[in-house]
């Protein structure tokens, strides 16, 4: 490698490729050990994006709020309130599911608007606010059904379409089974909507005035400040971002899942903030890009597909392998600032 | 009226809990001049410049800009932005993770037809910028792989490409060498030639008569005089600073060097810091003052903390008192009795939450353990007796230290390392960015430190402040100790200094 890509590629670019490396790497690893369990088939990775299509929604508006030296713990009890509120409405009120979608939408907008309101401009921690966004999100699943209710084709005729809608890719792409039967590679609307919330967050990130501000709030506030940034306002929309994305994954999930119980998605806030930090976002902000976190999303989704596709390992494994990994790449992360104040 | 005021600032007040920071204070800038604000630290002007750029809300005062109807109330910076008010602060204000080209446009990027972020333009523009001020960096890395003076000129162009009618520059050449001064000067000579109104904050005498056309000078929160640069001398402006008559810094040489003992303090024998600080030897008896000189990033500060155990040593022998130390970490080297002020306050000394009180006792707590707390009474005491004797100015000994003015932080921090009574203490450039009635006071207790017994390292970019103080200079010269000169022989003079530092070549 000549020094000009070595230069270019220091620190946090550095960080993603190493994510984006080690996703392969897994996943090859995967191919080779369990060639005979089906992992080798393009299906299987196209599984690994439909479970994750939500959490890879939450945590692309995780990445943003992180970038701004913030978190949002919330978004776990709000996917669940989603998911409820979709379930409760179609399944026992019969209500038509786009103006449940819409309200959706808007509740998120409203939610993130308030935390971010109170995290930006009344200046309360982040982690306070969106902690008792949280407990308010999860009770009001509570209040609003206590059941798990589970959407089917009888509830709603239009969702369940949706949610059972498949994708085709190219037939060139798929396999013959056992018996002698073409099995195509799919993926579902969620996919798809996933896909677009990262290729738009990145966008975001990088070609607006906002994203680059959430960058400079997240590098040095004072700073920003000082350089004429409306620095709760950016806050604030950050907060509204988390939120509404947070609601689109929510309604992602609930495409997968199909149902809505009170306990859904717990801990789905911490899977958001490990897969982020594991694709290079700094805690501290101002380092970090959406792309590593699809990556850190599709890094733990393989660990948990190893795990399953193993078949005699606790899946507790996952959560452990989950962990090492995470101390990994903070350890690097600390590694790299070290290395370069040392050159400085 | 006078003509061409651009700016004026009539009866300002401003209070912060328990201080008066501004007392009727005014300032008049006009067009096309450059304009010195002079005055001790904590005499109001950073505080006064603040309520102009919106970072402070004034308490009562009237501010008139030319152009702008009424009395100007700036909520924030892009509130002073938006009328053309521009300012460096003295602590570099950028992003340290945002790329050079980023931290010139942010908040004002150039947008392509779809108004999203034009990079491609925004990487050439600033690399005309940074070209034009003949600095050749790579725009697209980020900042934090500058110097801390790239940075700060960074800062600069970043406030002069947006077209601002008035310019502050807020201490900018604290960290900028005599080449990059000479660059910001052009720049500002540029500006003012085009009529923008320059306000500069300096500590440097020199730089006030090499650049400034008016000068006007504050103390303790008030206005003292608006003057043109011929009408006022240095000596006079000194004396309008302190308000008092200047306490000839000849004083100080009249009293001469203290004569110290034989007794050997602190000893090194071929010690090193790998990749930072080659092999040196260094030698220090009781009551003595010893200078290290050298340029910027010669390895001054780099020896010292070598001594002091903050850079590990990688080889050699360090003894105390005749005794080998093994010092593994700063506290080890607190436990024997150092005591090390460093020279970047903002990063390595103070902790801006806690109280003077704390801040001062926190070394002598850390040497006696976390166990045996320092009673509450007897802190008090303490830190009284060295608010008083430093002349701390603080409105109490409650106050949180980021309230105080860097001189006073400053002295808050000499005052953590006389309370553990250290028989060494390393003096790492203590009197940066301190108004000079301070730095003399400083050097006055630096000697009388000496004389009770103490053993002192010195280290300040001004050599005739170490030609006043010190009996012995080790000269550094790219990580290396290339020398001694010694005051007995009369050879220690500016010349024979700077020589020395030089290479014996210029």
């Amino acid at each position: 490698m000549n020094k000009k890509v070595l230069d270019r590629l220091n620190g946090n670019t550095l960080l993603l490729v190493i994510t984006i490396c080690l996703f392969f790497f897994m996943y090859i690893i995967g191919c080779i050990v369990y060639s005979g369990k089906g992992f080798t088939h393009l299906q299987t990775f196209l599984n690994l994006l439909i479970t994750n299509a939500g959490l890879i929604c939450v945590a692309s508006g995780m990445t943003c709020v992180m970038l701004c030296g913030g978190i949002d713990i919330s978004v776990g009890s709000l996917v669940a309130m989603d998911c409820m509120i979709l379930a409760y409405g179609m399944g026992k009120q019969n209500l038509p599911c786009i103006p449940l979608i819409l309200m959706i939408l808007v509740i998120g907008l409203i939610f993130g608007a308030v935390q971010g309101f109170l995290i930006g401009y009344m200046k309360i921690q982040p982690f306070i606010i969106t902690m008792a966004g949280m407990f308010f999100a999860r009770g009001m699943t509570a209040v609003i059904c206590t059941d798990q209710i589970s959407i089917t084709d009888t509830t709603n005729k239009l969702f369940y379409t949706w949610a059972n809608f498949k994708i085709q890719l190219p037939a060139f792409l798929g396999y013959i089974n056992k018996k002698g039967k073409l099995q195509v590679p799919f993926i579902r609307i969620s996919v798809i909507i996933a896909l677009l919330v990262v290729a738009a967050t990145f966008f975001l990130l990088k070609y607006t005035k906002f994203g680059r501000s959430l960058y400079a709030v997240g590098g040095n506030q004072t700073s920003a400040a000082m350089m004429g940034l409306d620095t709760r306002k950016i806050k604030m929309k950050a907060y509204i971002l988390s939120s509404f994305l947070c609601s689109i994954g929510g309604i992602c999930y609930c495409l997968n899942t199909m149902s809505g119980s009170v306990q859904q998605a717990s801990g789905f806030e911490m899977d958001a903030i490990a897969s982020s930090v594991i694709g290079g976002t700094l805690l501290t902000g101002g380092v970090g890009n959406v792309i590593g976190s699809f990556f850190g999303v599709m890094i733990t989704g393989t660990i948990t597909t190893l795990v399953n596709t193993n078949g005699k390992l606790l899946s507790s494994w996952a959560n452990i392998a989950t962990a090492a990994l995470l101390c990994f790449f903070i350890i690097l992360q600390s590694v790299f600032a070290y290395v370069k104040n040392r050159s400085k | 009226m006078i003509n061409n005021v651009l700016i004026e600032m009539r009866d300002i007040t401003k209070t912060f809990p328990g201080v008066v920071a501004l007392d009727h204070a005014q300032l008049t800038l006009r067009k096309g001049e450059i304009h010195a604000l002079m005055g001790e630290n904590g005499a109001g002007k950073s505080t006064i410049i603040k309520c102009l750029t919106g970072v402070y809300e004034r308490d009562s005062g009237e501010v008139h800009m030319e152009g702008v109807e009424g009395n100007i109330y700036n909520h924030s910076t892009m509130d002073a932005q938006n009328i053309g008010i521009a300012t460096v602060y003295q602590e570099v204000n950028l992003c340290p993770n945002l790329s050079v080209a980023e931290n010139l446009f942010i908040g004002r990027e150039p947008k392509t037809k779809l108004g999203t972020v034009d990079w491609k333009t925004m990487n050439r523009k600033a690399r005309k910028i940074m070209d034009d001020l003949d600095i050749p960096i790579d725009v697209t890395k980020t900042l934090d792989n500058y110097s801390l003076a790239i940075q700060q000129m960074i800062a600069i162009a970043r406030a002069v490409d947006m077209d601002c009618r008035v310019l502050i520059l807020d201490e900018p050449t604290s960290s900028l060498d005599d080449n990059e001064v000479e660059k910001l000067f052009k720049l500002m000579t540029d500006l003012k030639n085009k009529g923008v109104g320059i306000l500069f904050v300096t500590h440097f005498l020199e730089q006030v008569y090499a650049v400034c056309d008016r000068i006007t000078v504050m103390r303790n929160g008030t206005f003292v005089g608006d003057y043109s640069v011929q009408e006022l001398p240095r000596v006079k402006l000194v004396a309008a600073m302190l308000g008092k008559d200047f306490d000839d810094l000849a004083a100080i040489k009249a009293e001469g060097h203290s004569s110290f003992s034989d007794e050997v303090v602190v000893e090194a024998e071929e010690l090193s810091h790998k990749g930072t600080i080659k092999p040196f030897n260094f030698k220090i008896h009781k009551g003595e003052v010893v200078g290290v000189t050298g340029l910027l990033g010669s390895g001054r500060s780099e020896m010292v903390r070598c001594i002091y155990g903050a850079d590990k040593p990688t080889g050699g022998k360090l003894s105390m008192h005749g005794k080998e130390l093994k010092a593994k970490a700063p506290i080890d080297s607190i436990r024997a009795g150092m005591g090390y002020l460093p020279d970047d306050r903002k990063a390595d000394g103070c902790i801006g939450e806690l109280s003077v009180r704390e801040n001062i006792i926190l070394a002598l707590q850390a040497r006696n353990g976390v166990f045996k707390r320092i009673p509450i009474k007897e802190q008090n005491r303490i830190a009284d007796e060295f608010i008083k004797m430093l002349q701390i100015k603080t409105a109490s000994r409650e106050t949180p230290i980021n309230q105080l003015s860097g001189g006073n932080q400053q002295k808050v921090i000499l005052a953590r390392w006389l309370c553990t009574h250290p028989d060494f203490l390393i003096l790492d450039e203590p009197t940066r960015g301190i108004d000079i009635g301070t730095k003399t006071e400083f050097q006055k207790l630096v000697l009388e430190f000496a004389k009770q017994g103490m053993s002192v390292i010195f280290i300040s970019s001004e050599i005739e402040e170490m030609i006043r103080t010190c009996t012995r200079m080790c000269v550094m010269r790219d990580g290396q100790k290339v020398g001694e000169i010694s005051s007995e022989e009369g050879a220690m003079t500016q010349q024979a200094v700077m020589g020395a530092i030089a290479g014996g070549e210029k």
